[in-house]
Formats: structure tokens, C-alpha cells, sequence
């Protein structure tokens, strides 16, 4: 098991070298800490989708206060270095907007029925679960097809883009974020069921590792930690090897992204961390003992299903302006009001998402299919 | 189909896209390499994030 261990560590360090040489220096250290985010998320067992759907269902409120902790960490040391950096680092900001209310939403129901949000369906597909695998397929092909109607949904109206920065400055955006995590951990603290309100050990040291993998990001790439605009951008790469012409849509007309377009998956900050973040997760499954068993097989219906609802999953979250990774982790902790918006309308959406599980998720045996 | 497969799949396939991607639009040139590190960097982020349209 040690020497299985030290191969599998072998492997993630050849890969960071071999993208080292082929992409430079950055794009290395961004796939490491895309294996950072798959070992904390897989190893640790940090998630997102699964503790929204505990405090929903058991008002165990334990690992949503954990994600809370992590976003708070991520602000104490984000709003300072984007002050004093701000020609150098971006933060995740959007403006709120129909669209993006809906979008939300939208993506809070996909991701309880795929059983895995923006980073959970990476996680899910690298350490070898089924569902999480299809649902890629989907979230890559809807995150692109998102990017096509994006100004059809900012058309339907959206307001200026709003900061806790420009509400009250650096320092009070901070203590403005700091308190608003604080009062909605009140909340979930005076709503969980006792005994649910404390989280674990694990949970804290894989808050502080995230928080720190998150603040390395903003550090290396100059923007914060984000899943979607990489899936998008290799489902718009799949689409112009069959031939699509790209050039005419608004989104990837834009010079940014018709530069990421021309360029190696490679120089995508984005995607470097995907890859690494998929990679990780692997290497933590591969390190078991025992992988675990993979998820009880579904009906054809049902992996249909599970497709589509990947690619629900992937064209609202453009919708929305990011998963709860871009949006909601990164999209508060470096101030942007969207990002609060993005929570609230993506809850609301875990709950409509649990009671349409059961509809989308059938098992082989009920339609009679051999497992 | 186990875990290993399944997720061994995963991964080939999101290398075959690496690579045919880099075979199709080519490498980063040695000397173009952007900072390893932006802070400190002077140069501006790509902008190219989940948030932006």
C-alpha cells in the first residue's frame, strides 16, 4: 500500500512536471493546486452539494458551516490582496440579474439530482463514480451551449454590478462579508438539529486547506478559483473541431475568450485546475485500501436522465455566472454581491432538486434491466 | 464497471482532448511563458473567469 501510495504520487508530480515543460512554470503550479483542491475535496471529504442536501433534509447544518469557514478565510486574506493588487488580481464578480437568479436556481436542482455540483462532478468523475462521469459529459456540453445565450439572459434584465467593496470600501467590505457569513451561520447554528451543529475536525483542517488552496489561486492565476469557464471552453473546442465557427457568437467573439479559443487548453488557468482537480481525486481513490463499490447501476432511462441533467447542470451555471465554486465560494469570498444572490436562489433550488431525485435517478432493476 | 475503470476513463479522455488540442493549436512558446506567479507579476489577469461574459 506504501509503495502503491508513493507511485501515485510519483504520477501527480510527473504530470505537474510534464505541464511544467509543455506550458510553463504557471501552468504547473496551478495543475498541482488542482490536485490540492481533488485531494482536500475527495480525501477530506469536504463537498458542497451533499451538506446543502444534509441541512435541507436533516437539518445537519455541520458542512455547510465548514464551506462558511473556508469562504470567511478566503475573504480575510482576498479583499486585502486585491487592494493592494488590483492591476494584477481580479476578483469573481457578476452583476445580479434574472438570469442569473434563474440560472441559479436552476443549477441548485441539477446538481441535488446528479449528486454533485461544479466541483463535486469532477470529484465524482475522477475517483470513478458513474453518475459523475455522465454528468461531465453533460455539464462540458451545457456549459457551452450556456456561453451561446449568454446575452440573451443578461438582456432580461441585470443591475450594476455591486461589491461589498463599493458598498463600503476595502476594509468595510471585508468586515461587511465577515458579517454577513456570521449572521447566516447564526441562522443554520439556531436551525440545525442538536448534535448537528458542530463540524467535525475533519471538516475544519479541510476548510483551512481549501481556504489556503483558494488564496494560492488568487495568488498564481490573479484570479480566484472557478470550474465552469473551463468546461465551457472544451465543449466550444470539441465544437470547432466538427466544424462549428464560433467567431460570430458575442461570447467567443470576445477577444478574451477568442484567445482561449485559439490557444492550448494549457494556458487556461481554469481548466489547469480542472485537470489537477480531477487528477487529485483520482489519486485519493486509487489510494484506498478499497475504492468502494461504484453506485448501484441505472435504468438506460435513467442515464439519460443523468445527462441531461449534466447538461442542465452546465448551461445554467453560465446562466448564473459561475457554480457554487465561481460563484458562491469565490464569487463572496472576494466581495461580489451575485454571489450571495447565487446562494440563496440556488438553495431554494437543492430543495426542489432532492424531491426530483428519485424521478431522474431510477435503478436498473425497476424497469427490469439486469444489473 | 469499478471505480478505477471508470474514473481511468475519465481521465484518458480528458487527456486524448489535451493532447489533440495541443497537437491542433500548438504549445506555448518557451519564451512567452506567462509569470509563474501573477502577484508580483505586472501583468493583468486573463479575465477569462466563470464570471465574466
Amino acid at each position: 500500500m506504501i509503495l502503491r501510495r508513493l507511485g501515485l504520487g510519483a504520477l501527480g508530480l510527473a504530470v505537474v512536471l510534464a505541464v511544467a515543460l509543455a506550458a510553463g512554470p504557471q501552468a504547473g503550479i496551478l495543475v498541482a493546486i488542482g490536485i490540492g483542491y481533488g485531494l482536500v475535496l475527495e480525501g477530506l471529504r469536504f463537498g458542497f452539494a451533499g451538506p446543502w442536501r444534509l441541512m435541507i433534509v436533516e437539518r445537519d447544518a455541520r458542512g455547510l458551516l465548514a464551506q462558511l469557514l473556508a469562504i470567511a478565510l478566503v475573504a480575510a486574506a482576498a479583499f486585502p490582496l486585491l487592494a493592494a493588487n488590483p492591476l494584477e488580481l481580479a476578483p469573481a464578480q457578476a452583476p445580479i440579474g434574472t438570469g442569473m437568479i434563474l440560472g441559479a436556481f436552476i443549477f441548485g436542482a441539477a446538481m441535488q439530482v446528479v449528486m454533485g455540483c461544479g466541483s463535486g462532478t469532477l470529484v465524482n468523475a475522477g475517483s470513478g463514480n458513474t453518475i459523475g462521469a455522465v454528468a461531465l459529459v453533460g455539464f462540458v456540453g451545457g456549459a457551452f451551449l450556456g456561453t451561446l445565450n449568454a446575452g440573451f439572459w443578461a438582456s432580461l434584465g441585470q443591475l450594476p454590478l455591486i461589491s461589498a467593496q463599493s458598498v463600503a470600501g476595502p476594509n468595510g467590505g471585508l468586515w461587511l462579508t465577515l458579517a454577513g457569513l456570521a449572521v447566516v451561520a447564526g441562522f443554520l447554528i439556531w436551525r440545525a438539529a442538536p448534535g448537528k451543529r458542530r463540524p467535525p475536525a475533519r471538516l475544519f483542517v479541510a476548510a483551512a486547506l481549501l481556504a489556503s488552496l483558494a488564496v494560492l489561486n488568487l495568488v498564481v492565476a490573479g484570479q480566484p478559483w472557478g470550474i465552469v469557464y473551463g468546461l465551457g471552453l472544451w465543449g466550444a473546442k470539441l465544437a470547432t473541431a466538427f466544424g462549428a465557427d464560433l467567431s460570430a457568437t458575442g461570447f467567443w467573439a470576445n477577444p478574451v475568450n477568442a484567445a482561449r479559443l485559439d490557444q492550448s487548453i494549457l494556458t487556461d488557468v481554469t481548466s489547469l485546475t480542472d485537470i489537477g482537480l480531477i487528477l487529485g481525486a483520482f489519486l485519493v481513490m486509487r489510494g484506498k485500501r478499497d475504492p468502494g463499490a461504484p453506485p448501484a447501476p441505472l435504468a438506460p432511462l435513467g442515464w439519460l436522465l443523468v445527462l441531461i441533467a449534466g447538461l442542465v447542470l452546465g448551461y445554467s451555471s453560465r446562466m448564473a455566472f459561475g457554480c457554487n465554486v465561481g460563484a458562491f465560494f469565490s464569487g463572496i469570498s472576494t466581495g461580489s454581491a451575485h454571489g450571495w444572490v447565487w446562494f440563496a436562489a440556488a438553495f431554494a433550488g437543492s430543495a426542489l432538486g432532492l424531491k426530483l431525485r428519485p424521478f431522474v435517478l431510477i435503478p436498473a432493476r425497476r424497469q427490469g434491466v439486469a444489473a | 464497471m469499478t471505480r478505477p475503470r471508470v474514473a481511468l476513463l475519465a481521465i484518458a479522455a480528458i487527456a486524448t482532448l489535451v493532447v489533440w488540442d495541443a497537437a491542433a493549436t500548438g504549445l506555448p512558446e518557451p519564451f512567452r511563458f506567462p509569470a509563474a506567479i501573477a502577484l508580483g507579476s505586472g501583468a493583468a489577469p486573463s479575465g477569462a473567469h466563470c464570471t465574466a461574459n
